[in-house]
């Protein structure tokens, strides 16, 4: 019996073993000698012996989605700005990585930092980019040490700086160190903060292709986003589009936390099933519970029902067909004891906290949310406080300039709906508080 | 105001951007790093400095909230409190640190050691609960933990488990409990 067992978790451990990309099993990746004896920069000599059209064209072959939460096709992303040279150009890698449940690029910046800048360089070859600002969250003060020390190194082989490797192209790499505010994770507050600002967004249009840092062609892509360019690249398109979901191909990270017995990041091809990541990669649930309810990309998207995910996999066509979305690969899972009010409140509380207070509708309705579902919490709210939250959601979502106010009511809305019975017996269970 | 060092490194960040302007958050974490805080005087030189107004500076300092006002304790214990955290026992932590420094969230110890904050995530939640202080996480915390994390920083006692950095994992595993 106990033989069958171990061939059985042998046979799971095979499994499981897919050859990394992104974050590969080898010792000091992230010194550069190290990057280089493993093919490193390959890439980036081969992308200085064709035409920009071709690298672009490359990427879009390759179906490449972005990494951040949009999962924006990177090749389209690309082809959007502007050929003419007659104003400069930017490119902003957002290393912001707040999305609460997320802690991918973390693990780029740490253990594969070359990749990430071998991404960056193709890509400012092939949009005409002489200048790219890489905004890393300020509480990655140790990741953004190690980051700075791989550019360095990299400037030092002359991969960044005047005529790279002996070429007319020519770049530069900064970082630009945030300060603690989770709306500068998205694009155009992004570029408020390098510029100077308050992370306030921008009003689109026009979008940053046209007019994005200083009034120039700017493209904003996600750290893992340019950390898959150098593997199509050097693969081929062909090859990276067969990798994973055919629609949203590609090794993705994804993260796992919450009630699992392994949190951790996880590098899978996507299109992967929910219950293996949960199941197999984060060793299930503690203590054998069922699931409650889990948040598949980072505390923006839709929350599901445990019950909902058989057959649900890690890609945009299936997450979206289950009522959620792929967002960051953050997945959180909550096991049957979870109390969901509470999740909820807390949640509120997060999007009340980060709401940047230019749009009406979110910086009031974020916090009336949370007051009213302080009432929940304490077992005050009336019943017909159930729908008034939904309508205060209601009028949030699309009233907003920038997707903040979007992903403080989806996740309200999507637990009302899918955990409505949660909230009703709040109203009735008259527990005394104190 | 800056010293002549950090004054040379501003004129090296201001070559970074097009605009002056730009280098405002840079300067502010050199600014914050000298002083430990942002003073209203710091913020009016570092405005002469980049050709900015007291009040865009002001509003910039208070925006985002890493960058500080007033003076901190000697640590800043971050406990983060998000859903992650939340669900792994977080409660736990932050009150286990709000009785240790006899303060509420938000202030800082009579001994001037600690300053407590609740915070969003940090991106660790692989090793929920954590507590960031400085640029240091400490993670997978249970109530002992933290006890014994505020009891050496207290003492002046070298910390011991941080789980980051390249190859310091004091476990087997890669990834912070990957594969």
């Amino acid at each position: 019996m106990e033989m069958v067992m171990m061939t059985m978790m042998k046979n799971l451990e095979a499994e499981i073993k897919l050859e990394k990309l992104l974050l590969p099993n080898i010792q000091d990746y992230h010194l550069i000698d190290v990057y280089e004896k493993h093919g490193g920069y390959q890439a980036l000599k081969k992308t200085l012996s064709l035409s920009t059209d071709d690298v672009i064209n490359e990427i879009k072959k390759s179906n490449l989605r972005g990494r951040g939460g949009a999962c924006f096709p990177t090749g389209l992303k690309w082809s959007f700005m502007p050929k003419s040279n007659s104003k400069p150009k930017y490119l902003a890698v957002n290393g912001d990585e707040s999305e609460p449940g997320t802690f991918k690029d973390r693990y780029l910046f740490e253990f594969n930092p070359h990749l990430i800048i071998e991404g960056i360089l193709i890509g400012c070859y092939a949009m005409g980019i002489t200048t790219a600002y890489v905004y890393i969250r300020g509480e990655y003060e140790k990741w953004i040490k190690m980051f700075q020390k791989a550019v360095d190194d990299a400037y030092s082989k002359n991969y960044i700086g005047k005529n790279i490797l002996g070429t007319n192209f020519s770049t530069n790499i900064f970082i630009h160190k945030g300060a603690g505010a989770y709306i500068c994770g998205e694009e155009s507050a992004l570029m408020n903060s390098i510029e100077g600002d308050r992370g306030y967004p921008r009003v689109k249009p026009p979008f940053p292709a046209q007019i994005g840092l200083w009034g120039c062609p700017t493209t904003v892509n996600n750290i893992e986003t340019m950390a898959n360019i150098p593997l199509i690249i050097n693969n081929g398109s062909e090859w990276y589009s067969k990798i994973g979901a055919q629609k949203h191909p590609g090794p993705i990270l994804v993260g796992i936390s919450g009630h699992v017995n392994k949190p951790g990041v996880y590098e899978v091809p996507t299109g992967i099933l929910l219950t293996d990541l949960i199941y197999n990669y984060a060793g299930g649930v503690l203590g054998n519970k069922k699931i409650k309810a889990l948040i598949p990309g980072g505390l923006s998207t839709m929350i599901l029902r445990g019950d909902s995910i058989e057959g649900v996999s890690m890609d945009a066509e299936s997450l979206k067909a289950a009522g959620s979305s792929v967002g960051t690969a953050g997945l959180i899972v909550m096991d049957e004891e979870t109390d969901l009010i509470k999740v909820i409140t807390r949640i509120t509380k997060f999007y009340h906290h980060e709401s940047c207070g230019q749009c009406t509708p979110c910086r009031e309705g974020t916090g009336w949310m949370e007051k009213m579902l302080h009432r929940f919490e304490n077992y005050n709210a009336r019943p017909e406080d159930i729908d008034l939250l939904l309508d205060v959601a209601n009028n949030i979502e699309g009233n907003t300039i920038c997707a903040l106010g979007d992903a403080a009511a989806w996740p309200v809305q999507s637990m009302i709906k899918r955990f409505r019975e949660e909230f009703e017996k709040r109203v009735t269970d008259k527990v005394v508080v104190n | 105001m800056l010293n002549e060092a950090n004054l040379n490194k501003v004129d090296e960040l201001i070559k970074r951007y097009p605009e002056p302007r730009a280098a405002l958050l840079p300067v502010l974490w050199i600014a914050q790093e000298q002083e430990g805080f942002i003073s209203e005087k710091m913020m009016k030189h570092v405005g002469n400095l980049l050709h900015l107004s007291y009040s865009h500076i002001l509003g910039v300092v208070t925006f985002y909230t890493m960058f500080y006002d007033k003076p901190h304790g000697k640590y800043h214990i971050e406990v983060c409190t998000n859903i992650s955290c939340m669900l792994r026992g977080s409660d736990k932590i932050l009150s286990t640190v709000k009785n240790y420094c006899g303060v509420k969230v938000g202030e800082t110890s009579l001994d001037g050691k600690f300053t407590i904050s609740e915070v969003e995530c940090m991106g660790a939640c692989n090793g929920a609960p954590m507590i960031a202080i400085g640029e240091d996480y400490f993670e997978n915390l249970n109530e002992e933990k933290t006890l014994e994390l505020l009891n050496n920083l207290s003492n002046n006692k070298t910390v011991k488990f941080s789980k980051n950095g390249n190859g310091d994992d004091d476990d087997d595993e890669e990834f912070g409990g990957g594969d």
